[in-house]
């Protein structure tokens, strides 16, 4: 028999896509609700006094349901990241672009291997080390040995005074 | 299947079973022709269904004093624990079961790889169990985060960041799982609905896994088709069902040695401190069960690698019947594949005790030799073992090798199985 496009066949096209139109349509909201709700994207950003840190302190705060690490640099510890050559580096970004105001690092205290929070001020690199699988950083929380692939993130961060951190 | 046509002796089951043929499923189900040479390995099945309506019973209970919230779960098992009459016992069935519940899977998955039990005609059910098999490990995990103690909270962040490794939609997947920008309230309670609906999927598909059993009959310990019903059969009913009956006993001992001796130690300390998004525990490990799969993702230094050599080392399992190019089910017969098969056993063990361990040094290199072993077994030995092995001569039937004519007949007296024939 030979095969014509019939009156039918265009109704079954015509079926199966509005069908598919209306599954999608049904489908997606029941998706979408499991992203983050307007009550979880409403606590965006957060203010944070900074006047009680000292050189060579961090302090950790929470932003977005993260740890954020506010350090405050030694001179050593500046002297020391910038002194790495970018090809030593797995990921690699110079500590300018990391820290705009070389005194402060702010940084989310997550591992980008498996999102643990690394510890201060240990590691080989006198930097951070996460104690779950081995990851050590710098100080400007580069990775430098382990497993994770990237550089600890640095969020949106601006000084609203000299004090005041607003992250987010 | 092959059976006789069941009639129903009264007039009510007749009338009954005319409209609904339950009676008649019933009557397949306790004369279901069984291989009479199957030995206490063959019982785990039996041990896996009550393990399984054990879950699913101690978790209905826990679930109406259980809160999902974040700021109260962690108090509501603590109430659980301490204030809801025999809570404690509940709860702790329910944990350790979930320990027992595995341990019996691995005894009859690796019930299943000595006696090629996957081989055709059972690639199926043996596919159905591997699926099982993962929404096991799923709901365990679930389970083991709605506590919301600090090894819940950096599990579940530690796995759920499993998916960011994924290019370019991975974060936003990870997200999604999320609800929010971290491990936090709506992780929780979705978790909790996941938990409480994966038993139930587990439930449906072992009556497929059984079902799918029913067809071709049972494997048996050696691995030869047989006619059914015949003299090498017995009726499920009563002789297995006792036989299972007697083996759930004893695992039952097992299972109640942990429950009242030491509830807590297949579990971790750190579950008793309460989430802290600002500290991850100093060593974090999953529990026993996960643990080789554990050691695969730490062994691969790269994080894609990682979870790929994981996931894979989960999933070579389903292609395992087309793996094995050996027509010779039963490694009764099988010299060499005996001995890989032991190899396999240790290398799995060895990658869980390294999966323990910190990965660093002489456990790293051990994990990666092991997992690169375990790859080696599917890939390469199981392939060309089918080729190159010189198999022993196979018994005609289960009664052959007792009633005479078997060239193998010394071999297979041998057998446990075979001392009471």
């Amino acid at each position: 028999m030979e095969k014509k496009t019939k009156r039918r066949d265009f109704l079954f096209t015509a079926t199966y896509a509005v069908g598919a139109v209306g599954a999608g349509a049904v489908i997606w909201p029941m998706i979408d609700q499991m992203n983050p709700d307007a009550s979880v994207k409403a606590l965006a950003s957060t203010e944070v006094d900074v006047s009680a840190v000292n050189p060579g302190k961090t302090i950790t705060v929470l932003w977005r349901g993260k740890p954020v690490f506010i350090r405050r640099r030694t001179q050593e510890e500046i002297a020391e990241a910038k002194s790495v050559k970018l090809e030593d580096l797995k990921h690699p970004e110079k500590d300018e672009d990391r820290a705009k105001n070389p005194e402060w690092l702010v940084m989310l205290g997550v591992c980008t291997h498996l999102g643990c929070v690394p510890l201060d001020q240990k590691g080989d690199y006198n930097g951070w080390f996460c104690p779950c699988h081995g990851s050590h950083y710098d100080t400007s929380g580069r990775i430098r040995k382990g497993p994770a692939p990237t550089n600890m993130e640095i969020p949106e961060y601006k000084f609203v005074d000299a004090n005041t951190i607003k992250i987010g | 299947m092959s059976e006789h046509e069941y009639t129903p002796k009264s007039k009510v089951g007749k009338w009954f079973n005319d409209r609904l043929p339950l009676l008649t499923l019933a009557n397949h189900l306790t004369d279901y022709p069984t291989p009479k040479n199957l030995n206490y390995w063959w019982t785990f099945g039996g041990i896996l269904t009550f393990c399984l309506i054990t879950q699913i019973v101690t978790g209905l209970v826990l679930a109406m004093h259980y809160i999902a919230h974040a700021d109260m779960a962690f108090q509501s098992v603590e109430h659980i624990m301490r204030d809801v009459n025999y809570g404690w016992l509940i709860r702790y069935i329910h944990a350790n079961g979930a320990s027992m519940f595995f341990l019996a899977v691995y005894i009859h998955i690796f019930r299943s790889l000595f006696y090629g039990s996957y081989k055709s005609p059972r690639e199926v059910i043996w596919i159905i169990g591997i699926i099982i098999y993962l929404l096991m490990m799923a709901a365990a995990f679930l389970g083991y985060v709605l506590p919301w103690g600090q090894m819940s909270f950096w599990g579940a962040t530690v796995i759920t960041n499993l998916f960011s490794a994924i290019p370019l939609v991975g974060e936003g997947i990870v997200t999604w799982l999320w609800g929010g920008y971290s491990v936090d309230n709506p992780t929780l309670t979705r978790f909790f609905t996941l938990h409480y609906l994966i038993p139930f999927l587990i439930l449906g598909l072992v009556v497929l896994h059984i079902w799918a059993l029913h067809v071709p009959g049972n494997n048996n310990p050696i691995g030869i088709d047989i006619k059914k019903p015949s003299k090498d059969t017995v009726p499920f009913h009563p002789y297995i069902v006792i036989k299972d009956g007697f083996a759930l006993l004893m695992f039952m001992i097992v299972f109640a040695f942990f429950v009242f001796y030491t509830p807590n130690i297949l579990g971790h300390a750190d579950n008793y401190i309460e989430a802290n998004p600002l500290v991850t525990p100093a060593h974090i490990v999953p529990e026993w069960y996960l643990l080789p799969f554990y050691a695969i993702l730490r062994s691969v230094p790269d994080k894609l690698l990682g979870v790929i050599a994981m996931l894979s080392a989960i999933l070579i399992l389903a292609a395992l019947p087309w793996l094995d190019t050996s027509k010779i089910r039963s490694a009764v017969f099988r010299p060499l594949y005996k001995q890989f098969y032991w190899i396999l056993v240790a290398d799995v063990l060895i990658l869980g005790y390294v999966g323990a361990m910190p990965a660093e040094g002489l456990y790293l290199l051990i994990a990666r030799i092991a997992t690169a072993y375990y790859f080696l077994h599917f890939l390469v030995v199981l392939p060309v073992l089918g080729f190159k092995e010189r198999t022993t001569p196979v018994p005609l039937s289960i009664t052959e090798p007792i009633l005479g004519g078997s060239p193998n007949l010394a071999a297979v007296k041998k057998k446990d199985s075979f001392k009471d024939q």
